[in-house]
């Protein structure tokens, strides 16, 4: 028999009764339409959210360093930080109480007339801070270990606090006044993207923070490679602090695959039992269905068979039968969930994400759902002695 | 001389029950080419058993059943089948057509399941539909058509495929007179041409009309 012939027979079968196929269709629609938007959903979401996870997230491990009478983390080992394979940069900071509330000055006059003296934040930092901030120096220049070995007074800026304060050049060397004591002005540093509080600070060099009891290092800021991150998360403790690892506080982005993986999960599992579930009950309906078909067309298998069918010709009609209704049903769900999928990106202004094999895979599995649910039926056709469907 | 289109020798057909029903029993009945013969008898009598015995549908428990030659009852289920669909067209009394396919669609139905080449079944269709003076409603759907329409068309149907032997099942048992008539005449015509029918029925205007006639009594096949 020509392919062609059981195709045409097989399609002449389902439009004989139009309402009854489209409404066999209907579980396996319903199925299919869960599934595609269920897992095109899911797609879109966890994309959405994957794509918050930018490089400067990704890249960066925080380190909090709990205080203590001893430094659990000194200045100088900063370099077996900068070491590890995978950073790009690092810089130390040092915050303390009595830093933070220090009135600073522009000049030694009292003007009764304005507020001169601005209460701003005093750290200490390691030289790499600008870097490791993702920042740049506005004006001027940072701090090197030149400053520091030669205990230069001098401070850096935030572009805030030198709004603040009124500085607005520095190539006459304006002097600041924290307390007593005046430190020279080398430079702004502005565009922080990490530690943004520092742009309202006065960033000073550890050699000289001891006054305003910045003697430890309470945080440690590292930039990675990308994907370097979570490696790093776990070596910088042991390479800061030798010992004492286990006091110090990482705080890393979870890796993006991870977080992506584990938002599909949720989102998934529900879902996709009950689309299984719905096509599940569509394949029963298709079964029942065609099985009534069968016996309907008892007098038609019996004609069939007199005209020369084989048992096997009976059956592939009632499969095809069946695996086309399933496809047809397949086809309306993975349409519908498409189109679902797009109308639920559009309200939440995401892009909609969808994998084209789930938009191939779809139809296919509702076609599957169909020869399935048709085997039974088939079967029972094919079974039929010609005597007796005449009869 | 040429092979009979059948031969049949010592049939019996039983059925499996407490006691054993012999639908059929020593039955011999040879028909040559372009026979037209008639099988008569009450309901109940075998009639049916040796329809579907002569069609293939069902295989006898004793006896040889040679179909233009071919030994039959030792052919399994396919052969049976493919034999079924080349040497044999059937005429049933409730015309079995596909309601929602046209009345070409129904005609090549028959050459499906034979492996005759698609190109050019729907003009052997309509050559059948024309041989037997339905050309003019080709295209209308079975329900559409006068009973005598009806059996023109399945008998168009079972002419497709040159068979050499016509099995009617009280072709006429749906049609009154006047369809009766045009069918039966039809048959006359076919006959003409050379065709084998067997034409089982209870209608002594239909049998009267055949060349030859038997009667079937509680599977007993005796000529008249």
């Amino acid at each position: 028999m020509d392919v062609r012939d059981l195709t045409n027979e097989a399609m002449a079968g389902m439009l004989a009764r139009p309402v009854r196929s489209a409404l066999t269709t209907l579980g396996t629609v319903l199925g299919i339409t869960t599934l595609v938007i269920t897992l095109g959903v899911a797609a879109t979401a966890g994309n959405q959210i994957v794509g918050r996870f930018d490089e400067l997230t990704a890249t960066a491990v925080t380190i909090e360093v709990p205080q203590d009478d001893e430094p659990l983390v000194a200045w100088d080992s900063l370099a077996d930080v900068t070491r590890l394979r995978g950073v790009s940069s690092a810089a130390a900071l040092a915050e303390s109480k009595e830093g933070a509330n220090q009135i600073v000055r522009s000049n030694d006059l009292i003007d009764p007339a304005r507020v001169t003296g601005q209460t701003l934040n005093v750290v200490a930092a390691s030289p790499g801070l600008p870097e490791a901030a993702r920042g740049r120096m506005v004006q001027g220049r940072f701090f090197d270990s030149g400053h520091l070995a030669r205990r230069d007074k001098v401070v850096v800026l935030g572009q805030q606090a030198a709004r603040m304060l009124g500085i607005t050049r520095l190539d006459r060397a304006p002097a600041v006044f924290i307390g007593e004591h005046a430190y020279t002005v080398i430079g702004v540093l502005g565009d922080l993207r990490r530690e943004r509080d520092l742009g309202t600070a006065v960033i000073v060099p550890p050699t000289i923070g001891q006054r305003f009891g910045l003697r430890h290092v309470t945080r440690v800021l590292v930039n990675t490679a990308l994907g370097a991150a979570e490696l790093i998360a776990r070596q910088a403790p042991a390479a800061l602090s030798p010992g004492n690892q286990d006091m110090l506080q990482v705080i890393a982005q979870a890796s993006p695959t991870r977080a992506r993986d584990g938002v599909q999960s949720d989102v998934n599992a529900l879902f996709l039992i009950l689309g299984l579930v719905s096509l599940l009950v569509g394949a029963v309906g298709i079964a029942n269905v065609t099985l009534v078909t069968v016996m309907e067309r008892t007098a038609e298998i019996g004609l069939r068979r007199a005209l020369g069918a084989a048992r096997r010709h009976i059956a592939a009609q009632f499969l095809l039968e069946s695996t086309l209704i399933g496809l047809t049903g397949g086809v309306i769900g993975t349409s519908l969930g498409v189109v679902a999928v797009v109308g639920v990106s559009a309200a939440k202004e995401w892009t909609p994400v969808l994998d084209v094999r789930l938009a191939v895979a779809a139809p296919v599995a509702g076609a599957l759902v169909g020869l399935l649910a048709g085997l039974y039926p088939a079967l029972r056709a094919a079974r039929m002695e010609p005597v007796d469907a005449l009869r | 001389m040429p092979e009979p289109v059948i031969e049949l020798d010592a049939i019996g057909r039983e059925f499996p029950a407490d006691p054993p029903v012999r639908a059929l029993s020593e039955v011999c009945l040879r028909v040559e080419r372009s026979d037209y013969l008639a099988v008569v008898g009450p309901s109940g009598s075998g009639k049916s058993t040796l329809l579907n015995v002569l069609g293939l549908l069902d295989t006898p428990t004793s006896g040889s059943y040679r179909l233009d030659g071919v030994e039959t009852t030792t052919l399994g289920d396919g052969a049976r089948t493919r034999l079924r669909g080349s040497r044999i067209g059937f005429v049933f009394q409730s015309f079995h057509l596909l309601a929602h396919r046209s009345v070409v669609e129904n005609v090549m139905l028959a050459e499906l399941y034979g492996g005759q080449p698609r190109r050019g079944r729907r003009e052997r269709a309509l050559a059948a539909l024309d041989r037997v003076g339905l050309g003019h409603r080709v295209g209308f759907r079975p329900d559409r058509l006068s009973g005598g329409e009806r059996q023109r068309a399945a008998i168009a149907r079972a002419l497709l495929g040159e068979p050499s032997l016509l099995l009617c099942d009280e072709p006429t048992g749906n049609l009154d007179s006047r369809n009766t008539d045009a069918v039966l005449d039809l048959f006359d015509e076919l006959r003409g041409q050379g065709l084998t029918i067997v034409v089982i029925t209870h209608e002594t205007e239909v049998s009267g009309r055949a060349a030859r006639r038997a009667r079937i009594v509680d599977g007993l096949l005796v000529e008249e």
